[in-house]
């Protein structure tokens, strides 16, 4: 049990994590890295929902299921994300970024 | 400063080295197992929160699963020795700069900013109490969005299944299959 420990470090920790991920969302060109760095954001804020649940309204659990619901979320978006990559991949040959610039062959 | 104290420190910082290797490995491979460790470490930090089914939970589906997911996709499209495509050094600079403003901007407000936590007594995160008002639909319970997310989580299968799956011509039996010309040129 983490008690000691201040809020603002959890807070700033999931901060850095989220900005990582968008670093990683601007810089990238490849689909899948892309995805990898939605994750991050996800986790991210994840995250923050838990601990200003557990720190600021431990009488209830909302940000408890805030968190479930997200990792739900990120997970039928992962697999549905990686269906598209996979028919882009087969109908063009290549998943970055740059060389795709239409929707149809 | 305590052992917990201590772990957490040791948590953070493993979460923050390899969240920075997964965006800036030039391996697609390697970066999808920093991710694997950035997920684990977070794991580890709920665990720390004695929120132990989210931990789990956290676990079996990021840690077990779309981190799988993702290196069997990564394995499908590319060559494991492949290298990634960086981006130009001038829009990497950009990135970080604009990056940077939004960290430093954030974290300021969340130094100046008075959280006051109530001081209403605390309900423990275990598995009865999750459970119970997982399925409970009074004022505190989470009934509904239970039954939505297990409809989206369905949605979303039958959706990745109909996307990723070949496209067959099928030729429907007791038909000429080359009466239409235009079926026939299509590939």
């Amino acid at each position: 049990m983490i008690d000691n420990v201040p809020l603002n470090a959890f807070l700033i920790l999931s901060t850095l994590m989220f900005f990582i991920g968008i670093y990683g969302f601007l810089t990238r060109r490849n689909l899948i890295t892309m995805l990898m760095s939605i994750e991050l954001i996800l986790n991210s804020v994840n995250i923050n929902f838990v601990v200003f649940n557990k720190f600021l309204y431990p009488n209830h659990l909302h940000g408890h299921f805030f968190s479930l619901i997200v990792i739900a979320v990120a997970a039928s978006e992962a697999a549905v994300a990686i269906a598209i990559i996979i028919n882009i991949y087969r109908n063009f040959k290549s998943i970055d970024v740059d060389n795709l610039d239409q929707m149809k062959l | 400063m305590t052992l917990n104290d201590i772990m957490f420190y040791l948590f953070a910082g493993s979460i923050l080295t390899f969240s920075l290797l997964t965006v800036i490995s030039r391996r697609i491979l390697r970066s999808a197992v920093y991710l694997l460790f950035v997920l684990v470490s977070t794991a580890g930090i709920y665990f720390m929160l004695n929120y132990n089914f989210l931990a789990a939970v956290q676990l079996t589906v990021y840690a077990g699963g779309i981190i799988v997911l993702i290196i069997f996709s990564i394995l499908l499209t590319s060559h494991v020795s492949e290298k990634a495509v960086v981006a130009p050094v001038r829009q990497q600079i950009f990135s970080a700069l604009a990056v940077a403003a939004g960290a430093v901007l954030t974290i300021l407000t969340i130094t100046k900013f008075a959280f006051t936590p109530t001081a209403s007594p605390a309900i423990e995160a275990n598995v009865t109490n999750v459970g119970r008002a997982l399925v409970s639909y009074n004022r505190d319970g989470f009934a509904l969005p239970f039954e939505v997310i297990s409809i989206l989580l369905l949605a979303a299968m039958v959706g990745a299944i109909v996307l990723a799956k070949k496209e067959k011509h099928l030729e429907v039996p007791g038909n000429q299959p080359n009466t239409n010309p235009d079926n026939s040129t299509k590939s």
